[in-house]
């Protein structure tokens, strides 16, 4: 660790595991119900349940990448966090929010929208924390010494992620108006801006853990991000096929989201020939596995179980069923939860001292 | 071989160029002569059935659309499938709903809320979902 305000890092990371294991919890919940067991419907039914997993889910990778951007923004700009106090209370207010609306849902406080279930008042809450966590990483990087790509690419990802929350606080009367600009956020997270933090922490990783020259590292991130917007964008299309408009999104949606997994492709031959490139051997061998493993595993989740059911002639007879849950779960789990798990993995041992690098326990989590 | 600045025009350039063409196209899709969901059928009793719909998170166990929780049945088709008169009494229903081992709290809507409600369906039963509308889901195994 090179910067003292890194350390505000761990908390979010801390966090972000506590909400991970609260997210388990109610995916139990989930799992026992559709097998039969739904004893806890009194006080937890499905749709609570449901609500609480999925949004624990986007607090607790979005508490992790936050924390990515506390520990690699004054590395990569070579200056001090602006300011550590208000990085608390950002974190403060975070989680404030966070289990705010987490209780909420067992209240039928709520938006009843799928993923963007925080009710209004909450909404701009989020927007006001989301707008401090900017202002704190845009000023450091205004103030440091270096902008380096992989700092503006991981900063441009924040941004727009913090941007695309807006359109889904537009009220429609229309159901299908409401689904179509729902999908600006949630498809254009997923399927865009977040793959940009998650190029952004692959290539910060892949520096410090490879060796391989920066310049060779993020011109590939630009190539990678390149092809995800690429294809990301216009792939957005696959949500349109079925919810009332146009069928110019089924050529649209179907060419462009058929294009999709080249940009994981790329990720994982990206990762795996910079590690095979790289000459110097760091002795985290667990970061080396998470980060290896999740543009892999992202490849397999988010590239190959997507386009088995992308094609509009499939996903006629898919959408609307677990299939698409079943995508889903692979595709987070390989690009977005082991990515936190990876930049975790390398940043702990830095910011406690402890050099944990090759545990068993560490492998075994693996 | 390609450059970091080549690399930094592909994608500046390529997402540029995407991202107008899926505004342009938005615009094209969601334009009145292309409407496919009767928005001029959207009456006041639509609305609140949306407003209902979303105010108890029925998204979080049902579909609508293909859209929603995969735990209860899709509901697109459902006016056509089961009638007014059996959705009214799910919903008005002052027990738990549970026809088919899987349980929906009792709601105890009032009949105009309930009416809203099939206002609400009635709409979404209407629109055109480009083949969607046949299939419905897997759960709605009497749909034509």
């Amino acid at each position: 660790m090179k910067y003292q305000s890194q350390k505000v890092a761990y908390w979010f990371f801390a966090l972000s595991m506590l909400l991970l294991f609260l997210q388990l919890v109610y995916g139990f919940i989930m799992g026992f119900a559709h097998a039969g067991f739904d004893g806890l419907h009194e006080f937890i039914p499905f749709n609570t349940a449901k609500a609480v997993h999925t949004n624990l889910l986007v607090v607790w990778l979005l508490s992790g990448f936050m924390g990515a951007a506390y520990y690699i923004i004054p590395e990569e700009a070579q200056h001090e966090l602006v300011s550590v106090k208000l990085a608390y209370v950002q974190l403060i207010s975070l989680a404030l929010v966070g289990v705010t609306a987490i209780v909420g849902y067992h209240f039928n406080y709520w938006e009843g929208r799928k993923f963007l279930e925080i009710p209004r008042p909450l909404d701009y809450l989020v927007v006001v924390n989301v707008l401090l966590f900017m202002g704190l990483i845009i000023m450091t990087l205004i103030k440091g010494k270096r902008k380096t790509t992989t700092a503006l690419v991981l900063t441009m990802g924040l941004l727009f992620a913090a941007l695309l929350y807006l359109p889904g606080m537009i009220d429609f009367d229309s159901q299908v108006m409401d689904s179509f600009f729902r999908w600006w956020v949630v498809h254009l997270w997923v399927e865009g801006v977040w793959e940009l933090i998650m190029g952004g922490i692959l290539s910060f990783l892949l520096i410090k853990l490879t060796g391989v020259d920066r310049e060779v590292i993020e011109k590939w991130l630009y190539v990678i991000v390149g092809l995800t917007f690429l294809s990301g964008i216009l792939g957005t299309g696959h949500h349109y096929y079925y919810i009332g408009v146009n069928k110019i999104w089924l050529i649209v949606g179907g060419i462009f989201s058929a294009l999709e997994p080249l940009a994981f492709l790329a990720m994982a031959l990206f990762a795996v020939n910079m590690y095979r490139k790289g000459e110097k051997k760091h002795p985290n061998k667990i970061a080396l596995y998470w980060t290896l493993g999740s543009a892999i595993v992202s490849f397999i989740g988010a590239g190959l179980l997507g386009f088995a059911h992308t094609l509009p002639q499939t996903n006629l007879y898919t959408h609307g069923t677990l299939v698409t849950a079943m995508h889903g779960h692979l595709a987070f789990w390989g690009a977005y939860a082991m990515i936190v798990f990876a930049i975790i993995s390398y940043a702990l041992p830095n910011l406690t001292g402890r050099k944990f690098y090759d545990s068993p326990n560490g492998r075994l989590a693996f | 071989m390609l450059s970091k600045k080549q690399a930094q025009i592909f994608f500046l350039g390529g997402t540029a160029v995407t991202f107008l063409i899926f505004i342009g196209l938005t615009v094209f899709s969601l334009s009145k002569a292309q409407d496919q969901s009767n928005t001029d059928k959207i009456t006041a009793a639509v609305v609140r059935g949306k407003h209902l719909w979303e105010s108890n998170n029925c998204m979080g166990c049902h579909t609508i659309m293909g859209e929603g929780g995969y735990y209860a049945p899709e509901l697109t088709k459902v006016i056509e499938r089961r009638g007014e008169g059996y959705v009214k009494a799910a919903l008005m229903s002052p027990v738990a709903w549970e026809p088919n081992g899987r349980k929906m709290g009792p709601y105890k809507m009032t009949s105009e809320q309930a009416d809203d409600m099939v206002a609400f369906f009635n709409w979404i039963g209407e629109i055109d979902l480009n083949g969607f509308e046949t299939v419905v889901s897997p759960l709605a195994k009497d749909a034509k």
